[in-house]
């Protein structure tokens, strides 16, 4: 699904920071994967780079099979809206929008119709737990609540990705904890591959693999089912 | 579509207090432009209706006496304007119809025992097409009564008034000097004096009141003139003309006096353009400091607004739809706040037509008037719509294109 040929990154302005220092790495389809390390190791950077968010100096980056190589930002959206969905730490719900109208605007991007789009965000919110609190707003809603509001906006358009930074960075244990039962459920029933950042060991438990970045490379990894 | 107007007004629903305020702004602008361009032309319809009585093209000249000599002519010479002259002003190609005038001052005309002191002009029906004349009651003089010398007569007014009181004016017989005239019409104008004259036929005038004089005046229709300056050139060749057949300078302006009414007209209207101008620039400079005012905020928004335009754009938002979101937006303020303003203005202006309507010609009491009927055109109205059209992409323009050039990963991290 995903393969990162050495990959680099260097941040240029002020003082240039090498970020990235060649990433090799494969993501099967379907797979739950989650990636690990300090602040500053460069995973942010990485997810980034893998939902086309961010560009990268060297190596090459093939999703689904397409080298993603200086896109248009007109074709980097449209791979965005149809292939890949985001999960953040903060939500990044729009504040101004009800639930249902921010789980369809993906959709909107996508040209779908008014009716039909409220129709699937329904249905996704339903699956989330949330349709009761479909026409309230982001500020009305509990932080695990927000979070279900933003995983049923990233599945709405049925990604072949789900990419999530620090999904449970803001909310308490027990929250999380159903978060990321979510997010299991959504690779297994769905088989849609999540990528998640977290720094978190007891997140990365639910995952099949973990790898740990270190300075911009990758440390080691793990596959959590052997045990 | 539905979708661009409802995200529009979710987003500035949101801000209602500065919605209102960039609005304001251009609602302003729209208001005194509309304003200040109908009053403008209120102005100009007060000057145009002080013209409106007489040919915008016409020239009239008086004989006068000379003051310079001529080839050996002494000064104080009678200059006389007869046929002769009439046929040399003829020649020239742009003099259109003439109309001579002969008066007679100081008539008395009574009715039984009623009298009014007064002159007599007589004149051929050409007076009525350069002159517009305002006919209360009958008709005016036609070349009928001209060539059967018919003793008949157009009566200002005031004086048909003093003879015949309450009673009905045409078709009695009003005596001059022993000689009845029939009463064919009743007219008016703003003259100012007391007992104007009266209008006979000049085939009429010139059999009772025979005379070895030129005419009084020769009324001129100018055509194909357009400028000041070619007014001026025509005049100049005019004098030249006549000054060379009836023996006088042609700088000496007191031998033969003439009223170009062209030229006068063309220099008030000059400044009344001047002055449209003036409003003109007046009115936009209102409006492009509300178009500022809506880019400032638009600009402000923007900004506050770059992480929302992140998350769009990390759902698959296109530049495109980006752009188009802002430009909606600012446009969806200036067109709905500017019709406002367009209206306010309209209303204002039409409360004021009616304030000072045109008044009727009959006013001749009244002193002219400097401000008629301030009216707004269609196209006027139709053209600031679409200035604020126009403003409102402009005003959102630079905003916008800033917005899409941030990069989707700095603008989700914009606190």
């Amino acid at each position: 699904m995903i393969r990162l040929e050495n990959i680099h990154k260097t941040y240029t302005g002020g003082t240039s920071l090498h970020v990235l220092k060649g990433i090799n790495l494969n993501i099967e389809d379907g797979e739950f994967l989650s990636i690990m390390g300090a602040s500053g190791s460069g995973k942010s950077t990485l997810l980034n780079i893998l939902g086309l968010l961010d560009n990268y100096d060297e190596g090459a980056y093939y999703l689904d099979d397409v080298l993603i190589k200086n896109l248009s930002e007109i074709q980097a959206a449209d791979y965005r809206n149809k292939l890949i969905g985001f999960v953040f730490q903060s939500f990044n719900l729009i504040n101004y929008k009800n639930a249902l109208e921010n789980v369809a605007l993906p959709l909107y991007y996508q040209g779908i119709g008014r009716r039909q789009r409220n129709q699937i965000a329904l249905e996704y919110l339903d699956k989330m737990g949330m349709k009761d609190w479909a026409t309230h707003l982001p500020s009305e809603m509990s932080g695990g609540q927000k979070q279900r509001v933003a995983i049923a906006r990233a599945l709405a358009t049925k990604p072949r990705v789900i990419l999530a930074d620090e999904p449970t960075g803001a909310l308490d244990s027990k929250t999380s904890v159903e978060v990321m039962n979510i997010l299991q459920r959504v690779n297994r029933e769905d088989g849609i591959t999540v990528i998640m950042v977290t720094h978190a060991p007891e997140m990365a438990a639910f995952t099949d693999r973990t790898i740990h970045i270190k300075d911009g490379i990758i440390d080691s990894e793990n596959d959590n089912n052997k045990f | 579509m539905l979708d661009i107007l409802y995200d529009i007004f979710s987003s500035l629903g949101k801000n209602k207090l500065r919605t209102f305020l960039t609005g304001f702004s251009m609602a302003w602008g729209v208001f005194m432009l509309i304003l200040l361009l109908g009053c403008g032309n209120g102005l100009k319809n007060a000057v145009t209706l002080n013209f409106e009585d007489r040919a915008k093209n016409i020239l009239t000249m008086w004989p006068g006496r000379t003051t310079k000599p001529y080839e050996g002519l002494k000064t104080g010479r009678y200059i006389k304007l007869d046929d002769e002259a009439i046929a040399i002003i003829r020649e020239m190609p742009e003099v259109g119809i003439i109309a001579p005038v002969r008066q007679v001052y100081n008539t008395t005309k009574t009715y039984g025992a009623e009298y009014v002191q007064s002159g007599l002009n007589g004149v051929t029906p050409e007076r009525f097409k350069l002159m517009k004349m305002d006919i209360v009651e009958g008709r005016t003089l036609n070349s009928m009564d001209m060539a059967q010398k018919r003793k008949v007569i157009l009566m200002h007014k005031k004086n048909a008034r003093n003879l015949f009181k309450d009673q009905e004016a045409i078709g009695r017989y009003v005596n001059i000097n022993i000689v009845p005239y029939k009463v064919v019409g009743i007219f008016t104008d703003s003259n100012d004096s007391q007992s104007p004259n009266d209008f006979i036929p000049l085939s009429t005038l010139e059999m009772i009141y025979p005379t070895a004089y030129g005419y009084s005046s020769l009324t001129i229709e100018i055509n194909g003139i357009n400028s000041i300056a070619a007014c001026d050139k025509f005049e100049k060749e005019l004098r030249e003309r006549l000054g060379e057949e009836l023996q006088f300078d042609s700088e000496d302006t007191s031998a033969v006096w003439i009223w170009n009414s062209m030229s006068d007209y063309m220099q008030t209207m000059n400044i009344f353009n001047g002055i449209s101008m003036f409003l003109w620039l007046i009115g936009l400079g209102t409006l492009i400091a509300g178009v500022v005012g809506i880019s400032n905020i638009m600009l402000v928004t923007v900004k506050e607004r770059t992480k929302e335009f992140g998350i769009r754009k990390s759902l698959g938002a296109k530049p495109g739809n980006i752009i188009r979101l802002i430009l909606s937006e600012s446009l969806a303020i200036t067109a709905s706040f500017g019709y406002f303003g367009l209206l306010a203005g309209i209303l204002v202006i039409e409360g004021l037509a009616k304030l000072f309507p045109t008044p009727p010609p009959d006013a001749a009491e009244n002193s002219p008037s400097a401000f008629v009927n301030p009216e707004i055109s269609i196209w006027i109205a139709l053209g600031a719509m679409a200035i604020l059209i126009i403003a409102g992409l402009a005003a959102a323009y630079v905003p916008a294109k800033k917005a899409v050039e941030v990069k989707p990963i700095e603008a989700l991290h914009y606190e």
